[in-house]
């Protein structure tokens, strides 16, 4: 009933809302398509005790909150930015007292029947909070201190949610970082920071020396390229050794202290289970319990990796069709429903059917980009890309992972894994998104 | 700044671009260049099972299933699933007590280890079958249900013949070229061995979808690429399956064997090796313990001596010296020698049964005689004629002969492991006797001793030819396979006629008249079957063993060949009585009535009465006895050891059974003899060691030499 009203319906962007409900069919239906055994189709979804109704349900719900959302005003977005924050870091701190422990996440809060996990969540306060930030009037980016402040209130819950074991989740707090650098957050970090992540997997690829011969290598060539400039520009050359100095020792003596001091062995053998190399297992600096702890990660995270590449490989370039995939249907990829959704369309539609379903993705996030380049209101476009930055990074880690370029993260894939709170959460996201799009011509603050 | 803001933008689209790129480059390959996943996504969730088809039957000449496939229902246990299991409806339903039940859980583990399955309780009644069926949810997974097809005999018979199935071992699976999988089951000896391709028939293939915990969840694509299982083929033999039960009733207690075959054709009636077994003792869950106690067996069970089993033929060969003497033309039938009680051409004599009477005035009355004389002058006419220019080349001759009738040769009859007897090459007589030796060094050749061994499958064979005048079929069980297939060629080798070299029919006809004459008033007259005429040789063959150490001389092995009806043969029959004396006493007897029985299909009463007759004589020597007996009282100790252990003895000498052993004392008996000439095969009643009689080291080894007919 409410669809019909023209102050809802104007200025709302249809094709975010369309590439949504697709998106959130299509995870119905992968779900199905897993979960669903000889049962009556009509009772299956009447009975709500399928994973597929249930879905269908969350669905439900999701678009009636998502409705409810697009009647709010804007301006209680920014007003209760700041507020919601606030409350979203108390959840999480409450999370710490009263959490229930359930396979190996210590971030949800049980109230019966009922689970929240507020890292989730936390991301809409967040986004909210971010936004508010760095849209006053006061705040100019390009001053350390106000890009230190921005940085802390994205860190803070990272931090929070490293504590709750949720590195999933911590990765997707980073991502804000994309805002910040649209925001004025010199390229520098950006460069540095992937340098970095190329630097740290080539470290964990190449053999040390071979990678210390290429850098230098490397160092040499720009020495010699730049050989003229020098004269000009003293700093230069300083900067090209720096740079190599850095580079060196960080694949030197960085990464392996990192490894074996700060991070966790069976992390550490995650990351190298990533790419495709056997973590050799130091029995003098480990505990007995962290080696066996590593020995059941390594098992289940292998074979899960293991059983998602054969479902999604073995789907070919068609796919073996809706419901006929063996590996899907038959149990074989554990967490099917939930964070290795993606094997069900890569079994069943192939490559085919994959691509399209990334092309959707992308789509959506090309579109939010242009919705946050034409708002008037700085709050709406640091909000806008907040909703990419998360999509993005959700998508990056989930599909990543079920193809096995990127270690095993739970973390679900937007609008498409089972669960209600992270359907819930990214409706809202996108709601609220689309709430401040229509109102793109007012200036928030 | 729009320009700066412009960039920015593009650099985030650009990040997106990329790491989406990166993604649809990682699906490409996948699941377009990495065909493997499709293999391991098929290894995952496809289950391939072989259907096993149904054995072919073996039947004999009348249509009777000699053997039959029946289904044995095993509880098998798995040890380490046991948690969780009803133990106490399970001891309900089987009626045994958890003392008991412990104990055959032990004996499993030991026996299989915890992690393979192995038999509880075998052989199960149909009715507790079914009640275990219907509550099995509560037993699984410590527990399940197995049905085994196996092999049963309602004759009890032709165990030899039949040979046994068993589990393929590595070594098969590697020479097959693994066309066999673990736990299969393959003939490993006898007719189902060398039938094996044809009885086995052909393995399908059902392909299943299962899940992840490996339960079957239904079938692959509907069963689009299952194969079914074609039944093994059946073989129609010429066995007469009541003679041959009569001929294994003769051999229970006694060590030989007999040899039946229809000339014409080459079909083999009955083979029966004494001491027999029933073959149903080597299938069910008793065969591991049934097999080691017959290896153990000095009488040796399981060795066919029908086909392995080389004697010395004693007086039986001497129509084949006959026929060689008439083909090189040294004799005529009408030839006569002069015995006076023994030959003495040679130095030492050596005796005759008769003496004077002209008992050897022409061939046919030297062979109703088995005149030794005769055949030991023939011999040596043989050998020493002219033409050959000296004994060597006429030896060489005569052996020619002699492997012609199939003497010293392999038949090659459709059963594995046949063995082809002895006959001595002009090399062994070079080496014995430093190359300087004459037709007197082997003269005993003409009277079926000295370097000549042969088993009951040759003799038999040679009463073909002599039967047939001049040719036989190479003996064989199979007549022919129902069905059609491309291992028809099988069969072919069977069809195939071999003449005798050239030697007249007219030869034939008077070594034939001279064999009528050994029934009809020679040595043989005990074998006379009234309204039959029969032709046939006795034979008293010498032979020595090695007991304790000493080479003694034992009792003489008794023969007796024959053919019937003389004009038109429709048996021929070699029977070997070990260590039972004159042919006519044992051997005669026996090949009498199985004559009778072939022919008549019947036997008149008062013959009935000699079949109990030789049915209940014991014939064997003390010494294996006495061995066998020990064997005997040491099995039922272990047997009621047993007993006491599966009625659930609480007094713990049960648990003697998984660790100690009764250790058997070595008994004073037979130590095999190392022959004195090298290179020289086993000869007499010897075993051919086989994996079996390494485990024990008594065996007989027989010599054969001196002369007695």
């Amino acid at each position: 009933m409410r669809g019909r009203n023209p102050e809802i319906a104007r200025g709302v962007d249809w094709a975010v809302i369309a590439i949504y409900l697709m998106l959130v069919s299509i995870g119905v239906m992968s779900i199905f398509a897993a979960t669903y055994r000889d049962e009556s189709i009509l009772q299956g979804f009447l009975s709500l005790k399928t994973d597929y109704s249930k879905q269908a349900l969350f669905f439900v719900i999701s678009m009636v909150l998502g409705v409810f959302i697009l009647l709010i005003d804007s301006k209680l977005f920014t007003a209760t930015a700041n507020l919601s924050y606030v409350a979203g870091i108390l959840l999480l701190l409450l999370v710490f007292p009263f959490h229930t422990e359930v396979k190996g996440t210590k971030s949800i809060i049980r109230f019966g029947t009922f689970q929240l996990q507020p890292a989730e969540l936390c991301k809409i306060f967040v986004n909210l909070a971010l936004a508010k930030y760095l849209s006053q009037l006061e705040t100019d980016f390009h001053r350390l201190k106000d890009q230190l402040i921005a940085s802390a209130l994205v860190l803070l819950p990272a931090i929070l949610a490293i504590f709750q074991s949720e590195t999933g989740l911590a990765l997707v707090y980073f991502s804000f970082f994309l805002v910040m650098y649209r925001e004025g957050l010199p390229s520098v970090v950006l460069v540095v920071g992937i340098s970095l992540m190329v630097l740290v997997i080539a470290t964990l690829l190449l053999d040390p020396n071979l990678l210390a011969g290429i850098l230098t290598a490397l160092a040499l060539a720009a020495i010699y390229l730049f050989r003229k400039s020098f004269r000009r520009n003293r700093g230069l050359l300083f900067i090209i050794i720096g740079c190599w100095v850095v580079s060196v020792g960080i694949q030197r003596f960085a990464v392996p202290i990192l490894f074996e001091k700060v991070l966790k062995p069976y992390q550490v053998q995650r990351i190298y289970a990533t790419v495709g190399r056997d973590f050799v297992v130091d029995p003098e600096t480990m505990t007995e319990e962290d080696i066996r702890k590593m020995e059941d990660r390594k098992k289940a995270t292998t074979y899960n990796v293991k059983q998602s590449k054969i479902a999604i490989g073995s789907g070919g370039f068609l796919g073996k069709g809706l419901m006929k995939g063996t590996q899907t249907r038959y149990d074989f990829v554990p967490e099917q429903r939930t964070d290795f959704i993606f094997c069900t369309v890569g079994e069943g539609f192939g490559f085919i059917g994959s691509a399209v379903l990334l092309m959707l993705y992308l789509l959506l996030l090309m579109r939010i980009v242009q919705i946050a380049e034409r708002q008037r209101s700085t709050f709406s476009r640091c909000y806008a890309y907040g909703v990419a930055s998360v999509i993005f990074s959700h998508v990056l880690i989930n599909i990543g992972m079920t193809v096995g370029l990127v270690p095993v993260i739970g973390i679900p894939l937007p609008f498409m894994s089972y669960g209600g709170t992270a359907l819930l959460t990214f409706t809202v996201l996108l709601a609220i998104l689309v709430r401040l799009d229509a109102d793109r011509l007012m200036n928030l603050r | 700044m729009p320009l700066y803001h412009q960039s920015r933008q593009t650099v985030i689209q650009g990040i997106f671009l990329v790491v989406f790129v990166i993604l649809i480059i990682r699906l490409f390959v996948l699941q377009i260049l990495s065909p493997q996943y499709q293999m391991q996504a098929m290894d995952n969730a496809v289950y391939r099972s072989i259907v096993y088809p149904d054995r072919g039957i073996i039947f004999d000449r009348k249509g009777k299933p000699i053997l039959e496939n029946t289904l044995t229902r095993e509880l098998m246990i798995l040890p380490n699933q046991l948690r969780g299991v009803d133990t106490a409806g399970l001891l309900a339903i089987l009626g045994i007590d958890t003392a008991e039940f412990r104990q055959r859980l032990v004996a499993a583990i030991v026996k299989n280890g915890r992690y393979r399955p192995t038999v509880f309780e075998p052989s199960l009644t149909i009715e507790k079958f079914v009640k275990l069926q219907e509550s099995m949810f509560r037993f699984e997974p410590g527990f399940f249900l197995q049905e085994r097809p196996i092999r049963t005999y309602p004759y009890r018979a032709a165990a030899h013949i039949l040979g046994y199935i068993g589990e393929v071992d590595s070594t098969i699976l590697r020479r097959t070229n693994f066309f066999y999988q673990m736990g299969d089951y393959m003939g490993l000896s006898g007719l189902e061995r060398y039938y094996e391709p044809v009885l086995m028939g052909q393995r399908g293939v059902s392909y299943q979808l299962k899940d992840n915990r490996n339960r079957i969840v239904g079938a692959f694509e509907n069963g689009k690429y299952d194969t079914a299982a074609k039944a093994g083929r059946n073989l129609r033999t010429y066995l007469d399956m009541e003679i041959q039960v009569m001929a294994e009733r003769f051999f229970a207690n006694k060590l030989g064997a007999v040899v039946a075959i229809e000339p014409s054709t080459g079909g083999i009636i009955a083979m029966a090796s004494g001491p027999t077994y029933d073959p149903n003792q080597l299938t069910g869950p008793q065969r591991r313990r049934n097999f080691s106690w017959m290896l153990s067996d000095t009488a040796r069970p399981l060795f066919n001596r029908a086909i392995k089993g080389q004697y010395p033929p004693g007086s039986t060969v001497k129509p084949m010296g006959a026929l060689i003497a008439l083909d090189q033309g040294v004799i005529s039938p009408e030839y006569g020698y002069g015995c006076g009680g023994a030959y003495v051409a040679c130095g030492r004599p050596i005796r005759c049964s008769h003496a004077g009477g002209g008992h050897a005035a022409n061939l046919r009355n030297a062979l109703a005689n088995s005149c030794n004389s005769y055949f030991c002058h023939i011999y040596r006419m043989s050998v020493d004629k002219g033409q050959f220019g000296g004994v060597a080349n006429g030896y060489v001759r005569w052996q020619q002969y002699a492997n012609s009738f199939g003497m010293g040769v392999r038949l090659g009859l459709d059963l594995p492991s046949e063995d082809k007897g002895f006959i001595a090459d002009t090399g062994f007589y070079n080496r014995m006797y430093r190359g300087v030796w004459n037709s007197c060094n082997n003269v005993f050749l003409g009277i079926g001793q000295g370097e000549m061994t042969a088993t009951p499958l040759q003799m038999a064979n040679l009463m073909c030819i002599i039967a047939n005048k001049g040719f036989f079929y190479t003996p064989h069980f199979v007549e022919h396979i129902d069905g059609r297939g491309i291992e028809d060629t099988i069969l072919q080798r069977f069809g195939r006629k071999h003449e005798v070299t050239r030697i007249s029919r007219d030869a034939y006809e008077a070594v034939q008249l001279g064999m009528q004459d050994v029934v009809d008033h020679g040595t043989a007259w005990v074998a006379r079957i009234d309204g039959i005429t029969m032709a046939a040789k006795t034979g008293t063959a010498e032979n020595y063993g090695i007991i304790n150490g000493k080479r003694e001389k034992l009792e003489d092995h008794s023969w007796f060949v024959c053919f019937a009806p003389r004009e038109n043969p429709k048996i021929a029959v070699a029977v070997v009585v070990e260590n039972a004396g004159f042919g006519a006493t044992w051997a005669g007897p026996i090949a009498s009535l199985i004559v009778e029985k072939y022919l008549n299909d019947t036997l008149r009463t008062h013959r009935l009465k000699e079949v109990e007759r030789i049915a209940s004589k014991e014939i064997i020597l003390p010494v294996i006895r006495q061995k066998r007996q020990r064997l005997d009282s040491i099995r039922r100790a272990r047997a009621e050891a047993l007993e006491r252990s599966v009625t659930g003895n609480r007094d713990g000498r049960a648990t003697d059974l998984s660790t100690g052993r009764v250790k058997v004392p070595p008994a004073p008996g037979i130590v095999h003899d190392v022959s004195k000439h090298a290179g020289r095969p086993a000869q007499g009643g010897g075993p051919v060691p086989t994996e079996g009689h390494r485990l024990h080291k008594v065996a007989i080894i027989r010599k054969d030499e001196g002369t007695k007919s």
